[in-house]
């Protein structure tokens, strides 16, 4: 709620807004706040998702071939501000990816960024825009968001999973 | 991926055929966008080693390529050393000093794309060998079945033609019987393989028979040899007996969807309307073929960048 709030702050056309999402993570996060926007500003914010594994810089290094997951952008992209929603946050090589992936679909006004956790180890010049929580983090742990009652509506709580293995917060 | 190269569907597992489909979905929406580029193959190399000629599959394979931002060169045997009688390992061995990253070979002899891939470094597709397979074909079919029928397990299809001769047959049995579905076959006696039915599917002389409750109808495309003489008496005769129109249509279920893997003969093996309209996909085939090619290019080219100076893994 406090970072639809902090959108809204920022951004005087509200209605030029288009949430998209980094999957997989980012999409019940859009969607959430879309909803916010709804309640604090009273206006329909479309939520698109873009998968960014096509544009990872490491497909040619490591050969990896990671499953491709669903693109639906239902909204054109041109003059709109896009904000990028992502659940973790740590190199900034999503968010690179995903501003490649964006420019494909057409030239957004702005590009902004939501990161619900920041858990530092940036090795791009990647900032967030509205950030949910900081966490520090080892670069080596795994950070992951639980719903904490399993209803995708219900509070969130963030997991560290430390190097091998055992939960740590 | 299983398999450094795609050389047949009978290698293939029901696992590694999901795996493509599903990339091959997600490879549709990209041809979808306005700029139908990612950059996934950037700096890759690909060639079209195309001793037979073939302008759909191989500006299919070339489409692919250039739309995951890869080089896509073509080198087809007409014009090129060949003439100047160099073997075809010769070719092969050529190229792969170039250090491509995938070759796909089309050639008129079963067997020859295997022997490309035995000699070289960079993994191989068989993009049709002789009467052999043709594996890309099938699992394109594979993908516009599934999506118009949402399934392939515990459907019918049936392939009617020269199925003796067609690589496209081949491919097709195995692939849809790894995914569970029927298969029958229909044709002539001479164009029906005595031993087919070993294969696990079910013959048929009679177009009729091998119809009657089918959700797909393949027609295979009946080459200008055989038209005349051992094969079948005459085009008029195929077309009468085997030619899919409308009216033969009706033997199959109501909702039964036409393929083919073209180019058609239009007014032979099928009608002209069955051609350009539904229940004809013909077209949804050709688009599909990209979608799937690119996912074929892509999951295949998954091995990590050997750098200059290393030696072979």
């Amino acid at each position: 709620m406090r970072i639809a709030h902090e959108i809204v702050e920022r951004n005087d056309d509200v209605e030029s807004l288009y949430l998209v999402a980094v999957p997989n993570g980012g999409i019940p996060l859009a969607r959430r706040l879309a909803a916010n926007l709804r309640q604090v500003a009273d206006v329909e914010v479309p939520v698109g998702i873009l998968d960014t594994t096509l544009y990872r810089d490491d497909l040619v290094v490591t050969g990896e071939r990671p499953p491709l997951r669903r693109t639906e952008m239902p909204s054109a992209v041109d003059d709109r501000v896009v904000v990028l929603v992502d659940d973790v946050v740590k190199t900034g090589r999503t968010i690179r990816a995903a501003m490649d992936a964006l420019m494909d679909f057409g030239r957004p006004r702005a590009v902004q960024v939501v990161g619900l956790v920041d858990r530092g180890h940036r090795e791009l010049p990647i900032k967030i825009d509205y950030v949910g929580k900081n966490i520090p983090t080892h670069p080596r742990e795994d950070v992951r968001l639980r719903s904490s009652d399993g209803a995708p509506e219900g509070d969130l709580e963030v997991v560290v999973v430390a190097e091998h293995g055992g939960a740590a917060a | 991926m299983i398999g450094r190269d795609l050389l047949s569907i009978e290698d293939l597992d029901r696992g590694d055929i999901d795996r493509i489909l599903e990339t091959a979905e997600r490879m549709q929406e990209v041809g979808e966008r306005e700029v139908k580029k990612v950059p996934s193959l950037r700096g890759r190399t690909l060639i079209n080693l195309f001793f037979e000629s073939s302008t759909r599959t191989r500006t299919s394979f070339e489409i692919a390529g250039k739309r995951l931002s890869a080089d896509v060169v073509n080198f087809s045997s007409s014009g090129s050393s060949l003439d100047k009688a160099e073997s075809i390992l010769d070719t092969a061995r050529t190229l792969d000093a170039m250090d491509p990253d995938l070759v796909i070979v089309r050639h008129g002899v079963a067997g020859v794309p295997k022997r490309i891939a035995d000699e070289l470094e960079a993994p191989v597709i068989n993009a049709g060998d002789g009467a052999h397979e043709h594996p890309t074909q099938a699992l394109l079919d594979l993908l516009t079945v599934r999506q118009e029928k949402g399934r392939i397990d515990g459907l019918t299809v049936a392939i009617v033609g020269d199925i003796a001769h067609s690589r496209v047959a081949r491919s097709n049995i195995y692939a849809f019987l790894k995914m569970g579905a029927e298969v029958r076959v229909a044709g002539p006696p001479p164009m029906i393989p005595a031993a087919v039915e070993s294969l696990g599917v079910k013959a048929f002389t009679s177009l009729r028979e091998g119809l009657d409750g089918a959700d797909v109808v393949m027609a295979l495309r009946i080459q200008n040899e055989r038209l005349s003489g051992a094969f079948t008496p005459s085009i008029r005769e195929y077309a009468a007996t085997f030619g899919i129109d409308r009216s033969k249509l009706r033997y199959a279920k109501d909702d039964a969807i036409v393929m083919h893997p073209g180019p058609v003969n239009r007014g032979v093996e099928l009608s002209h309307d069955l051609t350009g309209h539904r229940p004809g996909v013909i077209l949804d085939q050709v688009r599909n073929g990209v979608a799937l090619r690119m996912a074929v290019l892509y999951l295949l080219t998954g091995r990590p960048r050997r750098r200059p100076g290393e030696s072979q893994p």
